[in-house]
């Protein structure tokens, strides 16, 4: 396992979420809807930063899995804010990487047309350098 | 002048772990009045004690200053030492080095200066010490106990077994309280009702206690041993002592469809009624708020049916005033409210239910005759979720849940799915769980039983939301061993609901001036070595008005209350607080102020004959206070103008001495 | 060479039953907070005279600190109602002499809350330390 103290820091630091208050029942991931397209899921997410295991989390999909619905926010009993950390871990990869995910030219040219705008901008906001 | 001893205790290596002891008895010897000053391991221990003993008599000590733990923890034992010494036992005075000094600090250096301070701060004060005689006061030998459940009825029992009188107030029209409405009790699966109701009889028989029933408490005033208290008797329209609880009334009443709180809404009951078929009293009640006769003169069919005409409709609210020499509370608790928890669909669905409501689904005297059916179309479910810690455990959610953990869940969880499997081997039960806690006799073998002999599916994981889908529930919950997230189609969910204190509990608090803890729990004199005594004298706690218990623990926190009632009662006489306030006759000008912010009413005026200079006399009006009634709270000496009243114990000029002491 | 950092007294006057009660609690739950604050027990926060606070004043202290129940709760029913309004105009006296408002305060803390009790401390001696020393209403006379 790595323990990488000054990600972990970072990622604490970004997100203001302290995950050592987390108590381990699992509602955020039981009401997360995003919950089979993720590798790691939003408790384990919780976990992993307060073990210090990172590099897993900036390296798999689940990241750009979270649809930010912040049910696990609002569910969470312990106030953890799982979403949260879940951002920061996403904002800490995309400064490591410098990449973008999203281009234009991926948004087909006729979006759904119950999609609203702002899903665009977000999602661009969010992905894209 | 006094002659001070000082003495420091090292409290082991509590005390002088951060405080240099040596330093502080040696500091603490040129203060003024001291004549002797030593440290000794544990001042509190027989040695130290004889130590305090020896050093008053070789040094005819005449105030002790005792350098230690919070006065709040041994004054009283350094005051019985003094005593037996034979000194004043108001002549000591205990710096508190310990709670408020070596614990809270961390190095030597502070540590030891802060504590030379409060030794200086406490020998200011025992300088102006003066010796002070309690008064006493008489007992009233009749005790009251607010709440009528399992807890008010064991501590009733207990104490009326004693031979004292006891009053029981319970709001309900029935005693009982929770456990009546319960099925099954834990581990031992014994029927709720068939060791409840046994009890409720021994109660109405006992010629030692009376029961007010629909009653409040609405007035408290007083003091240990001498409370008088004002019982609001709500008018149930129907004559107590005449009413044979035959049941004719309830029959042929024609509105039938109130919600019946006993079965917590899930069937309908009539205007009259009585709550169950063991109440004791055994009598019926008109609810007004539904009786057509009491909201329009239109009916009066109960009145007509009662062959011992019971029924009356003019009965108005009575107020009886009782005094007691000891009060018990047992109010006990309510599961909250699961309105604000959306996301397992509690008001969307009929099918979700709170675990109390089971219990009433599968008592036999509810509302389905004791069959596990749906309460939406009366079917026999096939999967059965229990969700655990539903607002307990919950610290984000204050506005929703409670921060404690609920201690009775676990258990009740494991009886609920145990006995489900029992009775329909059909059923799958999945129970989701965040932590089992089974801390108790039998518990946890309990618990392993329901798992291993009962098949009960125990999932560690929570439930993160329930949707109603055609007539199955869908739920959506994690498993966090698997490390999946589980979908089920359930016929009905019920939820652990967390468990808090009877809303009656707060203005009680109040008017008993007992303290509370932010969860509205009544706060226990010592958390460990006080636990039924509230910090207010003479109120006892009882049962889960304290914090959340179950139904053993109730029974011996119940006996253990009665005991210290029983041990007040027996009582002819109780010493008072000696520090109560007194006027300086010759400084007073009846000016009114001290008598106007007094909480007991303890100051009355009188004309008095006063010597004047040039040889006449002349009347004067002077305050003058009650050392019964008085409770020494000081206010009065605040509020007089003219510094005429002061209170013994906590003089203006001793606390002048102490900020003297703490300011040099 | 040392550094004499400056140290404020503080006088903190706690009801006996809940806010003294309360300091006991922080001590057994061993939660910090600076030695500058010497606790006197009253038996009530309504026994606490204007002109304790006075002396306090004159004789040094930087700040002084009234602990009570909280209103409502107060062991003997209304005590601490009394505390209220005669802080209120004591202090907002004390303010015209010079006196910073942020030098005197009324905090509830019930028996239950030793962790309130620190904050509520490491709080205000934070805050006067930030002041200073207070000499403006010091009788040089009682200095030697």
């Amino acid at each position: 396992m790595h323990n990488n103290k000054y990600l972990q820091e970072e990622i604490i630091r970004i997100s203001g979420v302290n995950p050592s208050k987390c108590m381990r029942c699992g509602k955020c991931s039981a009401t997360c809807p995003a919950y089979d397209e993720m590798e790691y899921h939003p408790h384990q997410f919780v976990n992993m930063v307060e073990c210090g295991d990172i590099e897993p989390l900036l390296n798999s999909k689940s990241l750009y899995k979270c649809l930010s619905c912040f049910a696990c926010i609002d569910r969470c009993p312990r106030g953890v804010q799982p979403a949260k950390v879940v951002e920061a871990v996403r904002l800490t990869a995309i400064r490591k990487q410098g990449a973008n995910h999203l281009t234009a030219d991926m948004v087909p040219e006729i979006v759904d047309e119950d999609t609203p705008q702002q899903l665009l901008v977000s999602a661009f906001r969010k992905y894209t350098k | 002048m006094q002659r001070v001893g000082v003495f420091v205790c090292w409290c082991g290596s509590n005390i002088a772990g951060t405080v240099d002891v040596e330093a502080v008895s040696e500091a603490l010897k040129s203060e003024p009045g001291v004549v002797f000053s030593t440290n000794y391991q544990y001042m509190c221990s027989q040695a130290g004690q004889d130590m305090i003993k020896q050093a008053v008599k070789e040094h005819n000590l005449t105030g002790i200053v005792v350098c230690s733990c919070s006065p709040r923890m041994h004054e009283a034992t350094f005051r019985k030492t003094a005593a037996a010494a034979g000194l004043n036992p108001y002549m000591v005075e205990i710096a508190n080095i310990r709670e408020q000094c070596s614990w809270v600090h961390k190095d030597m250096l502070t540590g030891t200066e802060k504590a030379i301070i409060l030794g200086k701060a406490a020998i200011a004060k025992v300088n102006l010490n003066a010796p002070l005689i309690p008064g006493e006061s008489p007992v009233t030998k009749r005790a009251l106990v607010i709440g009528g459940g399992i807890a008010g009825i064991q501590t009733a029992l207990d104490i009326a077994d004693a031979g004292f009188p006891v009053d029981i107030v319970e709001k309900k029209p029935t005693i009982g309280g929770k456990m009546a409405q319960l099925d099954k009790t834990f581990p031992t699966l014994d029927c709720a009702a068939c060791i409840l109701t046994p009890k409720m009889v021994d109660v109405a028989q006992n010629e030692k206690i009376r029961i007010f029933s629909y009653s409040e408490v609405t007035e408290v005033s007083g003091f240990v041993g001498n409370f008088e208290v004002t019982i609001k008797k709500n008018a149930r329209y129907v004559k107590e002592d005449i009413c044979t609880g035959c049941g004719a009334c309830v029959e042929k009443c024609p509105m039938k469809r109130i919600p019946n709180e006993f079965n917590l809404g899930m069937d309908n009951r009539p205007a009259i009624y009585i709550p169950f078929a063991q109440a004791v009293p055994k009598v019926a009640t008109i609810d007004p708020n539904a009786c057509n006769m009491l909201k329009n003169g239109k009916c009066g069919v109960c009145s007509k049916v009662c062959a011992a005409g019971a029924i009356d409709y003019t009965q108005k609210d009575e107020y009886i005033n009782e005094k007691y020499g000891a009060i018990v509370v047992a109010t006990g608790f309510n599961p909250i409210s699961m309105d604000k928890f959306d996301e397992f669909a509690y008001n969307q669905s009929k099918d979700v239910i709170t675990s109390l409501e089971f219990e009433r689904l599968t008592n036999a005297a509810g509302p389905s005759a004791g069959k596990l059916l749906r309460p939406s179309d009366g079917k026999h479910p096939h999967t059965i979720v229990f969700v655990q810690c539903v607002g307990s455990r919950c610290e984000s959610c204050a506005e929703k849940g409670k921060e404690y953990c609920s201690k009775i869940c676990c258990m009740y969880t494991a009886k609920h799915a145990m006995l489900t499997r029992d009775k329909y081997p059909d059923t799958e039960v999945y129970v989701f769980y965040i932590d089992v806690r089974t801390p108790g006799k039998n518990f946890d073998e309990f618990y392993r039983r329901a798992v291993e002999e009962y098949g009960v599916k125990y999932i560690k994981g929570m439930v993160g939301k329930v949707v109603p889908e055609g007539d199955k529930l869908k739920v959506q919950a994690s498993d966090l061993i698997a490390n999946k997230q589980l979908h089920i189609d359930a016929d009905l969910v019920v939820l652990a609901a967390a468990i808090e204190p009877d809303k009656s509990a707060r203005p009680l608090a109040t008017m008993l001036t007992a303290s509370m803890d932010t969860n509205d729990f009544f706060t226990e004199a010592h958390p460990k070595l006080r636990p039924v005594e509230s910090p207010t004298a003479g109120v006892f706690l009882s049962g889960a008005c304290q914090g959340p218990k179950d139904i053993p623990e109730t029974v011996s926190q119940a006996g253990a209350a009665a005991s210290k009632v029983i041990g007040l009662l027996a009582k002819d006489k109780l010493t008072g607080n000696p520090c109560v306030a007194n006027s300086n006759e010759l400084m007073c000008n009846g000016c009114s102020s001290c008598a106007n912010v007094c909480p007991y009413g303890a100051i009355t005026y009188e004309d008095k004959e006063f010597r004047m200079p040039d040889r006449t006399t002349k009347i004067r009006r002077v305050a003058s206070v009650n050392p019964a009634v008085c409770q020494g709270c000081g206010a009065c000496t605040v509020a007089c103008p003219s510094g005429a009243m002061d209170l013994k114990g906590f003089a203006n000029l001793q606390i002048m001495a102490e900020v003297d002491a703490i300011c040099k | 060479m040392q550094v004499n950092e400056y140290k404020p007294l503080i006088v903190a006057f706690c009801c006996n039953w809940c806010s003294y009660a309360g300091a006991d609690l922080a001590g057994n739950n061993r939660l910090a907070y600076p030695a500058d604050v010497k606790i006197i027990r009253v038996p009530c926060s309504c026994r606490v005279n204007p002109m304790f606070i006075l002396r306090a004043f004159q004789r040094g202290a930087d700040g002084v600190i009234i602990c009570g129940c909280h209103p409502g709760d107060c062991h003997y029913t209304s005590g601490n109602y009394f505390t209220r309004r005669r802080m209120a105009a004591l202090f907002s006296m004390l303010d015209f002499l010079g006196i910073e408002k942020e030098r005197t305060r009324v905090e509830w803390v019930s028996a239950a809350e030793g962790a309130k009790f620190a904050a509520t401390m490491n709080d205000f001696v934070q805050t006067v330390t930030a002041l200073g020393q207070n000499k403006r209403l010091e009788d040089l006379r009682c200095k030697k």
